[in-house]
């Protein structure tokens, strides 16, 4: 048996080494298991946005807004280790209906405390200069930011073992131990594990690690592809999108959905997405996918048609029904916590979830509440803990 | 239904391997195409001047060029019948599998110049991949510098062009192709300060002839040696480049001997002043990205490169697919050829209705029997050449690891000790390298051995030749892009 | 023989014998480098000579980053790219 702790988190993603670090500075004792590398998922297969333009008044707005402090205040000293930018979000509409749904959404948010501005096609164009001329009006959201996604996680998580958390890579949970319907830690590849607390941080497959435990969470890979242009200086200086972007983000449907996302990069390649489509964990290269992103992407700006691509790129959002993401003490399974399905919007939500999951863990009321996250909320409480045990036979 | 063109066999490039495999598969009566990037038939072996201009020739700078103007002549001759269909000067950059074959996206390789029409779609029952490889490279302080070029990178040049790019040449690294480099420059009348080979071969060379078991690369050999008497080049052994000084261009390299485990001898540095043009080259890295995006399954050969698996038809894992050249294994020109004829034979075989087995079953035997010759001694070159297991002790902090995007040897051991990128795809994540315009190409080998701790795993140099697009293609090429029939799927993770 | 080709490099005439590629007629005319690396400014030129590295990229007939090594020099052709002496000097 490996040495015992606190707090077993599985998975090395952003949200399992920002869980790591805010509960090391809880003072609880840590242990961190990969089965691979560090940001070796999703966190490595994505954008490092931190969106609060497109969420629609609601829980995951207050979540954003209070994750959004959390990279800004508590982490303000290592914004560098993981380039943070504060480089401000543009949404565009195209349309005289997507204007209108722009301009109601605009304030909403704006009732919520979200500073979201209004831009004339000429306020645009100083912001944007090679923006489509198609464009007929856009909102700005200066508090949308930046990060470089894989260096937040494994920096992250390079800082809890610098606290004292012990890292595991290369080991694969395969069930769990518990002790009277409790769970008490997992079994590995490297031997069992014991702990007070054991945090499901694994994204996409925290289905998967769930049902080890009998527990319902379903979460699914929602599909999408990004494009990789070629260096250039810089012709794209914030983060822009198309107004039918939001819609996408909410909609269940399981078809390819396809909306400009376009941004530069410090390293000077502009990133092009967005498409999201649930086909399970397909990696085939999808023709219609890449044609509607470049369709989508030279609509927005059309300098991009000349420009190359270097490479493309494929993740799996870990996408929950309600668009929610799962947070918080199973009850279901008592002892095993969850911090997963925060499908398109993980890297921004990662630190503020990591930062409420720690105060949680240590027994404190968490700044904001976790209620509207609550894994038990798809259900499920009466297999609890028989299930647990066939786990573990 | 679609515009695009669907042939029987499809052959990505016109080098040995791919000249062989077209030639075989059209002469068989298959409808074959074939693209290569190049603006004509070759590969790196046989690259010769343009024919438009220099319609004759001679192949002064070449070995084998019978077997060449051989192979061309049944090229053009399937060409000119209208049984090959030859694109020239365009790129695959994506292949994907579909129901019924293999659908492959092409692109012109200069949007400048004399850009090479063609088509942007190409679909195919069966798909012969001849992509040929390029040198392997070790980073080295100051190999950055104008001047510095792949050792292979000199040799297409001259035979190209028909000139030198500089006067006073160092070549080094390892492997018996920096004979013929060295050759090269010298018959083009360059100087060569010396040839810095890493290994001991005390036991082969000069005795090539002897040591190796395949005549003409025997008599190749003793050319080389002739050669380098005549024009009195020092060839060195257990020696290796540990810097290459110069502040805008090359202009002097600083050599050290290696022991007998391949480590750096101290005190042993020697400089070579008066040099403006070096060539590296530490064996050769196969291009897989294409066989790779195919699924083909791959293997790690006795030189450390990663290699698509092939059964003795050159079939990959993957049905339809066939690989041959050096994507199959590096081994030389002579072996390309051979390998692609299999695969050409095999190819046309499985797409046609008719084929006289009694006749094929006596040519397969002989085939394999010579190949099997040239694989033995491709093998024993490789073991007679490893990379010198020190070559880690010559960089420093500062060195250029990743030459497009900048990543110092500094930059990875800091990502390795503290954000635990301990493989190549984790140090793309944290460093960057691999990023760049060239998707790794050139670094990926050297960035495996440093993320590792055993030298470079399957893994990484897997994860290195993932390229999902092969070579850079504009947005608006994707805009027209005809949908792909795919039923078959892959799955991640 | 082959003829002579007359093209331009940053406005100032290049000449190379017909059949050499942009990057060889550069180098002929004691062109080293012609591109400037994003983060040090180093100066780069022909390396891997058959189109894999893309560190011979240069600006051909307004046509940007196209590869030294692949494109055929013709009549006329206008190429751009950094000045040698514009590279930093090493530190
Ligand atoms: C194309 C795309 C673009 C995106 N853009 C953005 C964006 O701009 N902004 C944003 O905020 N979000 C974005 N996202 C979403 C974001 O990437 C994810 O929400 C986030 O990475 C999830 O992080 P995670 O730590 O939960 O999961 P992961 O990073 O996937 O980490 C889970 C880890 O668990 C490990 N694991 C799984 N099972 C086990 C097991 N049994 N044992 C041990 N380890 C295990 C995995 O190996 C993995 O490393 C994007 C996603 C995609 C696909
Ligand atoms: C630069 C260089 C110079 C060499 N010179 C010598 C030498 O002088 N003597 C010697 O013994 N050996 C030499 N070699 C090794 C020798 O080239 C090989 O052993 C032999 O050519 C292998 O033949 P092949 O058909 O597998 O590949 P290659 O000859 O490399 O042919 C591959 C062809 O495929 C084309 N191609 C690759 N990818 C694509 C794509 N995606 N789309 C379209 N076309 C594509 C390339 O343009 C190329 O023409 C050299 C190798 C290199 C890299
Ligand atoms: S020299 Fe490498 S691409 Fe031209």
């Amino acid at each position: 048996m490996n040495p015992a702790s606190d707090v077993l988190v599985v998975g090395a993603g952003v949200v399992g080494s920002a869980i790591a670090y805010f509960a090391t500075l809880e003072g609880l004792s840590v242990t961190v298991l990969e089965r691979g590398l560090p940001a070796s998922g999703t966190s490595s297969a994505c954008e490092g946005n931190i969106l609060v333009s497109d969420k629609e008044p609601g829980p995951e707005l207050e979540l954003t807004k209070y994750s959004l402090g959390v990279w800004k205040q508590d982490l303000a000293e290592h914004a560098d280790l993981w380039e943070f930018e504060g480089k401000g979000g543009i949404i565009v509409a195209s349309r005289e209906s997507s204007l209108a749904s722009l301009n109601r959404l605009t304030a909403a948010q704006r009732s919520y405390g979200v500073d979201a501005r209004e831009l004339s096609t000429h306020q645009l164009r100083d912001l944007e200069p090679n923006i489509s001329p198609g464009a007929l009006g856009a909102a700005y959201y200066p508090e949308d930011s930046q990060v470089q996604p894989m260096l937040a996680a494994a920096q992250l998580l390079r800082m809890a073992r610098a606290n004292g958390a012990r890292f595991f890579p290369n080991t694969k949970v395969a069930g769990f131990l518990n002790d009277g319907g409790k769970v008490t830690g997992v079994r590995t590849s490297a031997g069992n594990f014991a702990a007070g607390a054991v945090a499901n941080a694994t994204g996409t497959w925290a289905a998967d690690l769930a049902a080890l435990a009998g527990a319902n969470v379903p979460v699914k890979p929602r599909r999408g592809f990004v494009m990789v242009t070629e260096p250039l200086p810089p012709m794209i200086h914030h983060k822009v999108y198309a107004a039918e972007y939001v819609d996408n983000v909410g909609s269940s449907d399981a078809g390819l959905q396809s909306s400009p996302v376009v941004e530069g990069t410090p390293a000077g390649s502009i990133l092009i997405g967005s498409s999201r489509e649930r086909v399970g964990f397909d990696g085939t290269v999808s023709v219609p996918a890449l044609r509607a992103m470049a369709e989508n992407a030279t609509e927005l700006f059309p300098f991009l048609n000349k420009v190359k691509i270097l490479r493309h790129y494929h993740g799996f959002r870990p996408y929950c029904p309600d668009h929610l993401p799962v947070i918080g003490h199973d009850e279901r399974a008592p002892g095993l916590w969850h911090a997963s399905g925060h499908e398109g919007a993980g890297i921004g939500l990662s630190v503020g979830t990591g930062k409420l999951m720690a105060q949680a863990l240590a027994g404190k009321e968490p700044d904001l509440s976790l209620a509207p996250f609550a894994p038990h909320r798809f259900g499920g409480f009466q297999s609890g803990s028989t299930t647990i045990q066939e786990a573990c036979a | 239904m679609s515009s695009s063109q669907h042939y029987d066999v499809a052959i990505i490039g016109a080098g040995p391997a791919g000249l062989a495999a077209a030639a075989t598969a059209a002469e068989r009566g298959a409808r074959v195409v074939c693209i290569d990037a190049n603006d004509q038939p070759g590969g790196q072996f046989w690259r010769h001047r343009p024919e438009d201009t220099h319609p004759e020739d001679d192949g002064s700078l070449h070995h084998d060029w019978k077997t060449y103007l051989r192979l061309r002549a049944g090229f053009d001759a399937a060409a000119a019948v209208g049984s090959l269909c030859f694109y020239p000067g365009r790129q695959v950059w994506m292949a994907q599998r579909e129901d019924n074959g293999f659908t492959l996206r092409t692109t012109a390789s200069a949007q400048a110049g004399r850009a090479a029409p063609g088509p942007q779609t190409v679909r195919a029952t069966q798909l012969v991949v001849c992509a040929g490889g390029y040198d392997r490279q070790l980073p080295v302080p100051g190999w950055d510098l104008p001047g510095v070029m792949a050792a292979g990178g000199i040799q297409a040049f001259i035979k190209a062009n028909g000139m030198l790019p500089g006067k006073r040449f160092v070549v080094a690294g390892t492997g018996p192709f920096l004979l013929p480099v060295a050759a090269n420059i010298a018959e083009a009348g360059g100087a060569v300060a010396a040839v810095c080979e890493s290994a001991d071969l005390t036991g082969w060379f000069p005795h090539l002839a002897t040591a190796a078991r395949v005549p003409a690369k025997a008599l190749e050999g003793t050319e080389y040696a002739k050669s380098f008497l005549k024009h009195r080049i020092p060839y060195r052994t257990r020696t290796v480049v540990t810097e290459v000084l110069g502040s805008d261009r090359v202009q002097a390299v600083r050599t050290a001997k290696v022991d007998s485990h391949g480590r750096t001898v101290q005190g042993s540095e020697r400089l070579i002043e008066d040099v403006d043009a070096v060539g590296f080259g530490w064996g050769f890295t196969a291009q897989m990205e294409l066989p790779v995006a195919l699924g083909a399954e791959t293997r790690v050969d006795d030189d450390g490169s990663l290699v698509g698996v092939v059964d003795s038809q050159q079939h990959s894992s993957v049905p339809g697919l066939y690989l041959a050249g050096e994507v199959s294994g590096v081994g030389g020109a002579a072996l390309a050829v051979v390998e692609g004829v299999i695969a050409g034979r095999a190819a046309a075989a499985s797409t046609a209705a008719q084929s006289s087995a009694a006749e094929s079953s006596a040519a397969d035997v002989r085939l394999a029997r010579k190949a099997g010759t040239y694989r033995a001694f491709a093998r024993a070159m490789h073991l007679a050449h490893p990379v010198p297991a020190g070559w880690q002790d010559w960089l420093r902090p500062e060195t250029t690891v990743c030459r497009c995007e900048e990543v110092t040897a500094g930059d990875i051991a800091a990502a390795k000790e503290h954000l635990c990128a301990t493989d190549a795809r984790t140090m793309k994540s944290m460093t960057r390298t691999g990023m760049g315009w060239c998707q790794g190409k050139v670094c990926g080998f050297a960035v495996s051995c440093l993320a590792g701790t055993e030298g470079a795993s399957a893994e990484s140099l897997r994860s290195v030749a993932k390229r999902p697009v092969s070579v850079p293609v504009t947005l608006s090429e994707l805009l027209t892009l005809e949908d792909e029939q795919v039923l078959e799927t892959t799955t991640d993770h | 023989m082959s003829h002579k080709i007359n093209a331009t490099f940053n406005d100032r005439p290049l000449t190379a014998e017909d059949g050499t590629t942009v990057g060889a007629a550069l180098m002929t005319n004691g062109v080293t480098s012609w591109r400037n690396t994003r983060k040090e400014g180093r100066p780069r030129g022909l390396f891997c000579g058959i189109g894999v590295c893309f560190d011979c990229l240069v600006d051909v007939d307004g046509e940007p980053n196209q590869r030294a090594c692949m494109v055929r020099l013709t009549e006329g052709m206008r190429i751009n790219g950094a000045e040698p002496d514009t590279a930093e000097e090493e530190a």
